[in-house]
Formats: structure tokens, C-alpha cells, sequence
């Protein structure tokens, strides 16, 4: 492919246009050829709010692509005869189908291929990983950007959110059959969407007072905008799935009672990690010390930085340390600047190149002005008089040999240590298998750090109509991750359920190919 | 929605109140707790089940106005509603049949303290009861103690009522005077339980203490109620809320319970402002 300078420039120019607006039809059949023919080389840029402006305020950063913009964007997809896009998908989205028909404007075709395959969109366009996922696999990254999958997928899901009525998609007539889903989070809603459709009769079991998981006590509203997980559990309950919240099962009731009195024929568990680590490091007590998952769900689910409008409070630390360098150490910092913090270090034990966190967000983390504090680690938390943070030691690292991760080792440099003057610290350090439900279940089969065995391919476990994915089976991941296996679960439990069926009656079924929605 | 049946006031700044949790009725043992939440705009609080009645579908909570959200709740009447109530969160107590165990409750802790000295009740122990307060009219539930206790001692800081002095000083006569104890169960504020595990500690008397920090989301994802005993992190609404009073760590759990003083502070004005006259605050 050969690009003169003058027509990136033209390109530049044009795509510019097309950012601030001046949008005639004119100028974007060009913008459009110009796409094609030269093969823009950078993704089109997605407008976020300011980052000097964004950074105190808990509305959403990425505003997303206009029509031109996302239309501009789709026709840098080269069409290539492979797709390696699609198997980078957890989930299999036909994404060369849908980005097609956004490049043709086909915004209602885009949203229905997208939907067959994700019944979450609007969310997995804003939190997936893309660039290791579809995006690391797209043809056109060998040499230049890949095509901006993730923001198209959001454009499509927003965009029929705008503009298209709810559909509500025809379910198959009720075959009696009761699954029950505990958990709301990513992998449960997908499940019970699939099943629900299958005419499955759905009831979903929520230990908090609200229905989405990690997607509304994890992830901040500024990352993904709570009425639009709101909107996803709105249209399960629709379709007639049942919501159950406030019961912890393990606790309000057993598994072993939703598999005989409340008569479920099947159960699906995902439950999350839902366990924090602490390091074990003296000061990890003191006020101030926060695990991500206290400083976030008092944040994002009982709305602390509401406060006092909402009674939960939380610590509006000046000076905030957090330690870790995944989504969740992302979302903690950037939730810390939002609470008034002066200062923001984010403190990782390696360096920018191993840490787990989504490119996009370690980006508005640093534009935010989160100050990045790499191949650093805490040795001790030290504290005031009245038992508060006042500082946090940390120590220089190396990079040593690869361990079982696959990722370099850090090892600490002697002699380097430094004090960090902080008042807050926020421990994103990975999570444990919680043990409400397993502990309350001593014959389903857990591995040695309490997660639950299950089928990498079905989510069956070893008690025959229980079923596991997410987190819970795999240890911290990620959204899609949860919701793949949710699907996959879905379809397990129908072969399940159908096959039980068939034994339990002679007369032949209906021959039905399999079930869960494509 | 949880719709109160029932209101009792049982001193100056504790009330009993009754309300509609029907799953939660069915499964509490003693010495579990419920999360509730008053409103959409609420926080999330952990309280003790004083009582249950599974016919009903209710449980009890005895609650002393402490916060902002303890005071709301006590103005409650019957018919209103807590939007959230879960549970029953927690280990039960582990009862030990036939012991001879002394239960010790300071203040609020006689309501804590009685659904386990019930249950060791039933479980044809010998119950010895203390409880304390700083005076006669902050003594709650003497007569539900008395009815299940071979023996019942009532303290007060100001000699007003029962015996002059603290619920350590009744402990102690024991000890010195009677037969040997298998078990002391103490539950009550922070230095209360200190105080008594110190006695108990010389005699090498196995005390059980329960614990009330803070939390958020009571089923062990965010280790806000963290505390340290034997040296080890314990997740108290998972682990807990029972523990042996002489391995934890008092101080780190008194300090950890001022971690949000001002917000406290904050919300109570606040709460006042708004709705003080209003609804004629007790105290």
C-alpha cells in the first residue's frame, strides 16, 4: 500500500472536518473514498470529555462516534477473506458483516448482527478488551492501526438504543422448565437471556440490592454509564426473566434447597471472585486503607461521592495511592481524581508494558493526570497518631526472568526505597473465590483456591444440573470472558435439560437442532 | 420492600422493631446478622437478629440510636418499609451442649447476647446471665434474660439498679465464688469486651466476644470489617461475627470504627436539619 504525504494530509484534513462537524454529503463520499483508498492509518479518534474537565466529574469520558465518524471509521476494514476478527471474539460476533453495514449505513442491519451474537453491546463495546482480543487479530493491524471494532460496536449499540425500538424477540413457549442463575453479573445476564429465549422459565439471585454485578458496584460511572446496564437487565425482566435481589444464596438459601423444594431442574453459578486480597505488609489496617472493591462499590453502588445526599461515605483522600495495574487499579484511580485527589499515583510492581489494564484506560488515567509509579511496590503503610494513613513506603524493582504468568518476575532493587505521601491507599492486588455459597455446598468440587471446577467448555460441574462460569470457575478475568462463559453454560444446560427430558420420557421429541440463540 | 409490624421502645434510645423478612426468618440461628437498608439514598447496615418468627415471616431487631441511620430507623412505625433486608449473614454461634457458660451482655449487647444464651438454653446448658448498663433506664430485655437464665446479675455504672459496678465486677465474684465456667460469651461495646476478656484471659477462661465493625456489603467482597485475630485477617461478616476475644486485636478494631467520624457527624446535623422537629427525635 502506498500513501503519499499529500494525501494523509488531505486525509487529515478531511477526517478533521468530519470531527468538528462540517458534515456535507460532499465531503464525506470523499472522506469515505479516501478511507478505502488509502487506508487510513490510525483509528478514527473517539471524542472524549476534556480531561482537565472529566477528571472531576463522574460522567462518562468516551462520548463515542457520530454517524460520519463511525461510518468513516468502518470503511477502513479492508474486507479481508479470513476474518481473523472473529475468532479473536469471545462471543463470535460476525464483526465484518456488522462493520460492513455501518460503512453502508445499514445502522438497523449493523444493530441485529451485533445482537445475535451480544446481548450486551452497549456494555462490551465500552469495557472489553478489544486490542487482545479482535482487534489484535484484524488484518489491517499488521501494518497500521486495526480497525476500531470496540468503538463501532458501541456506535451500533447506542445507536439503536437512540433510534430503534425495543425489540423483543420472539421466545419459544414455555417447556416448564426452571433454571435458576445466581449471580447478576455479566456471565448471569447472558445466560439467563439465552435461556429465557429457549422458554426457559429464568429467575436470577442477586446478594446485593441490585441487579449487574461487577457492572454496577465495580465499574464506575464514568466508564460505563449505570442506566445502560439498567437498560440490559430491563429488557431480561421483559422477556420475563425473574429478578430476585437481596438473596444470598449459601445463606437466605442453599443450593441443595433450590434444586429440591424450589424445584429448579438446573442452576447456574456466577458468583464472581468476590474476595479481596490484602498484601500482606505492615499498616494494611489502617484508616485509609482500602480494598478496590470497598473504595469502588462505595463509590459506584451507594453512590458515595454523593455524599451526604447518600449516606455512604468514603475517604476523599488528598493524596491517593493505588496499588495495582489492571481495569480495577484503573478504575480506582480515576475514581480517586474524581473525589478531589490533588495527587494520584498508581503504584505497579512492573512495568506499563505487562499491566493488565485496558490500553484506552491507562491512557485517560494518564491524560487525568494520574502520576504512574511503575516497577514500584509497597513495603509498608505507616500511620498517624489517630491510626490514618500518613505515608506508604514502596521499593525500586527489576525485571527478572519469566514466572508461571508468562510475565517477567519483579524483583525488588536493594536500597530503594521511598516514601510516597499519601493519605489513602487502594489495594487492587486480585481477588479469592468467595466462600458464601461453595461453604454452604461441601460436595461441589473446588479447586485449592476455592474456585469452583467446572467444564471449560460447558460450565458443568461434578453435581449433575449444576452449572459455573465466570470468575467464580476462572479467578478475576474479564466481562466477555464472563459472558462467553455464560453462553456456553446456556447451551450445556439446554442439551442438559433436553436430554433429561428424553430419558425421562419415551414418547420422541421434537427433533430441534440446538437452541442457544447464535 | 419489608413492611415493620411492630415497634417497641425499650429505653430512652433503643427500639425493638418487628419486621416482614420471611426467607431471612426461616434460616436464622443464633448469633447471625441482616444488612438493611432504609431508603433508595441508604446505607447499608449490618444489625443482629435479636429474634425470629418463622410463622410470621419476621424477624427482630433491637437497635439503639447511634448514627444517622440507626436514629431513622427508630423513628420507623408499623407500616412503614426498609427497602432491603438481607440475610441471615454470618457463622451461627457454635453451641457447645451442656456447658456452663456465663453471657455477658453490656447495653445494647443484652439483645445481641440473648438469641445465643437462648440457644445454649435449649441446648440443656447451664446459663449464667450478666448484664449491664450505664443505668436503670438504658436496661433492656431483664425480663426476657431472667426467663431463660438459672441465674441472672444486672449491673450499673451508677448503682441506680441491681448491682453497683461493671458487668466485669459481677464476672468476677463469679469466678471467685462459684462453679467453674466452660464458657464466657461477651457482647457489648468494644471496651466492654476487652475489659472482660482481660479477666477471663488470668483464669484462662475461653471467652467468645461478637464483633460489629464496619461494612459495606456483608458477604465478604469488600474487607471493610477486617479485623485481626491470632495474628491472622479475618473477614468478620464471613468469618464472623463470633470470634475468641483473646486473640483480637482490640485497638485496631476500636481504632477502625472512627474511620468516618466526621462523615458520622456530617450526616447526623444534616439529618437533623431536615428532619429534627419533625419527627420529634428522642434524646
Amino acid at each position: 500500500m502506498k500513501i503519499s504525504v499529500a494525501s494523509i494530509a488531505a486525509w487529515s484534513r478531511e477526517s478533521r472536518a468530519v470531527r468538528h462537524g462540517f458534515e456535507s454529503k460532499i465531503l464525506l463520499s470523499s472522506v469515505k473514498n479516501m478511507a478505502k483508498k488509502i487506508g487510513a492509518k490510525t483509528k478514527t479518534p473517539m471524542m472524549c470529555q476534556d480531561p482537565q474537565v472529566r477528571a472531576h466529574n463522574f460522567n462518562e469520558v468516551a462520548l463515542g462516534y457520530r454517524e460520519e465518524e463511525a461510518v468513516f471509521e468502518a470503511n477502513r476494514c479492508i474486507e479481508c477473506k479470513n476474518m481473523p476478527c472473529i475468532a479473536g471474539c469471545p462471543v463470535e460476533i460476525d464483526i465484518p458483516s456488522f462493520v460492513k453495514a455501518i460503512a453502508e449505513r445499514r445502522f438497523e442491519d449493523a444493530t441485529r448482527i451485533l445482537k445475535s451474537r451480544n446481548s450486551l453491546p452497549a456494555i462490551c463495546g465500552r469495557v472489553c478488551p478489544q486490542e487482545e482480543q479482535c482487534e489484535l487479530k484484524c488484518t489491517l493491524g499488521a501494518r497500521f492501526e486495526p480497525v476500531a471494532i470496540g468503538r463501532l460496536e458501541r456506535f451500533v449499540a447506542d445507536w439503536a438504543r437512540a433510534h430503534m425500538a425495543e425489540e423483543i424477540p420472539t421466545k419459544r413457549p414455555s417447556n416448564g422448565k426452571k433454571v435458576a442463575v445466581v449471580g447478576s453479573g455479566p456471565a448471569g445476564l447472558t445466560l439467563a437471556g439465552d435461556l429465557v429465549q429457549l422458554g426457559y422459565q429464568v429467575t436470577i439471585f442477586e446478594a446485593l440490592h441490585k441487579a449487574g454485578g461487577v457492572l454496577v458496584y465495580g465499574i464506575p460511572e464514568f466508564r460505563l454509564p449505570k442506566n445502560i446496564v439498567q437498560q440490559e437487565i430491563d429488557y431480561l425482566i421483559k422477556m420475563g426473566v425473574e429478578l430476585k435481589t437481596s438473596v444470598v444464596i449459601g445463606k437466605s438459601l442453599t443450593l441443595t434447597e433450590l434444586m429440591t423444594e424450589l424445584g429448579f431442574d438446573a442452576v447456574f453459578i456466577g458468583t464472581g471472585a468476590g474476595l479481596p486480597s490484602f498484601m500482606k505488609i505492615p499498616g494494611i489496617n489502617l484508616i485509609g486503607v482500602y480494598s478496590a472493591n470497598e473504595y469502588l462499590t462505595r463509590s459506584n453502588l451507594m453512590k458515595a461521592y454523593r455524599f451526604p445526599e447518600y449516606d455512604t461515605p468514603v475517604i476523599r483522600g488528598r493524596n491517593v495511592a493505588v496499588v495495582g495495574g489492571g481495569n480495577t487499579a484503573m478504575d480506582s484511580i480515576r475514581t480517586a481524581l474524581r473525589l478531589g485527589a490533588e495527587n494520584a499515583y498508581l503504584v505497579y510492581r512492573r512495568s506499563r508494558a505487562e499491566m493488565p489494564a485496558r490500553k484506552e484506560e491507562v491512557e485517560h488515567a494518564e491524560e487525568e493526570g494520574v502520576q504512574f509509579h511503575m516497577l514500584t511496590n509497597p513495603v509498608e503503610i505507616l500511620g498517624n497518631e489517630k491510626v490514618r494513613v500518613r505515608s506508604m513506603r514502596v521499593q525500586k524493582m527489576e525485571l527478572g526472568d519469566p514466572d508461571e504468568s508468562g510475565r517477567r518476575k519483579p524483583i525488588p532493587i536493594p536500597g530503594s526505597e521511598f516514601e510516597l505521601n499519601v493519605d489513602t491507599v487502594v489495594m487492587a492486588v486480585g481477588q479469592g473465590a468467595n466462600p458464601v455459597l461453595t461453604s454452604t455446598a461441601p460436595d461441589l468440587k473446588t479447586n485449592k483456591w476455592g474456585n469452583i471446577v467446572a467444564d471449560p467448555e460447558t460450565g458443568a460441574t461434578n453435581i449433575p444440573g449444576v452449572f459455573a462460569g465466570g470468575d467464580i470457575v476462572s479467578g478475576g478475568a474479564t466481562v466477555i470472558l464472563a459472558m462467553g462463559a455464560g453462553r456456553k453454560a446456556a447451551r450445556a444446560i439446554d442439551q442438559y435439560l433436553r436430554e433429561l427430558n428424553l430419558n425421562a420420557t419415551p414418547q420422541p421429541q421434537e427433533a430441534e437442532e440446538s437452541t442457544v440463540p447464535n | 420492600m419489608h413492611v415493620i409490624v411492630g415497634r417497641k421502645q425499650l429505653a430512652p434510645d433503643v427500639v425493638q422493631t418487628e419486621v416482614e423478612a420471611p426467607l431471612v426468618a426461616r434460616k436464622r440461628k443464633a448469633g447471625q446478622f441482616v444488612m438493611i437498608r432504609i431508603s433508595e439514598e441508604g446505607e447499608r447496615i449490618p444489625l443482629t437478629i435479636a429474634d425470629s418468627d418463622p410463622v410470621r415471616g419476621t424477624i427482630t431487631l433491637i437497635v439503639q440510636a447511634v448514627g444517622k441511620s440507626t436514629k431513622q430507623l427508630n423513628q420507623l412505625q408499623p407500616g412503614d418499609t426498609l427497602v432491603d433486608v438481607v440475610g441471615p449473614l454470618g457463622k451461627p454461634t457454635h453451641i457447645e451442649p451442656n456447658a456452663n457458660v456465663v453471657c455477658i451482655g453490656g447495653g445494647i449487647g443484652a439483645a445481641v447476647v440473648y438469641p445465643i444464651l437462648k440457644a445454649y438454653k435449649d441446648s440443656s446448658s447451664h446459663v449464667t446471665s450478666i448484664i449491664g448498663a450505664r443505668t436503670k433506664d438504658l436496661l433492656i430485655l431483664e425480663q426476657e434474660i431472667r426467663a431463660r437464665s438459672e441465674q441472672t446479675i444486672v449491673t450499673t455504672d451508677d448503682g441506680s439498679y441491681g448491682m453497683h459496678g461493671f458487668v466485669t465486677d459481677a464476672l468476677k465474684k463469679l469466678m471467685n465464688n462459684g462453679k467453674p465456667i466452660d464458657l464466657v460469651i461477651a457482647i457489648g461495646p468494644v471496651p466492654m469486651m476487652r475489659a472482660v476478656c482481660r479477666v477471663t484471659q488470668e483464669a484462662k477462661i475461653k471467652t467468645i466476644v461478637s464483633l460489629n465493625p464496619i461494612m459495606v456489603d456483608g458477604t465478604g467482597m469488600c474487607g471493610g470489617c477486617r479485623v485481626m485475630v491470632g495474628g491472622k485477617m479475618q473477614f468478620v461478616c464471613v468469618d464472623g461475627p463470633e470470634f475468641e476475644g483473646h486473640e483480637v486485636d482490640f485497638d485496631e478494631l476500636t481504632a477502625r470504627l472512627k474511620s468516618y467520624v466526621e462523615f458520622e457527624k456530617e450526616a447526623q446535623a444534616r439529618y437533623e436539619n431536615i428532619c429534627g422537629v419533625h419527627c420529634g427525635l428522642e434524646s
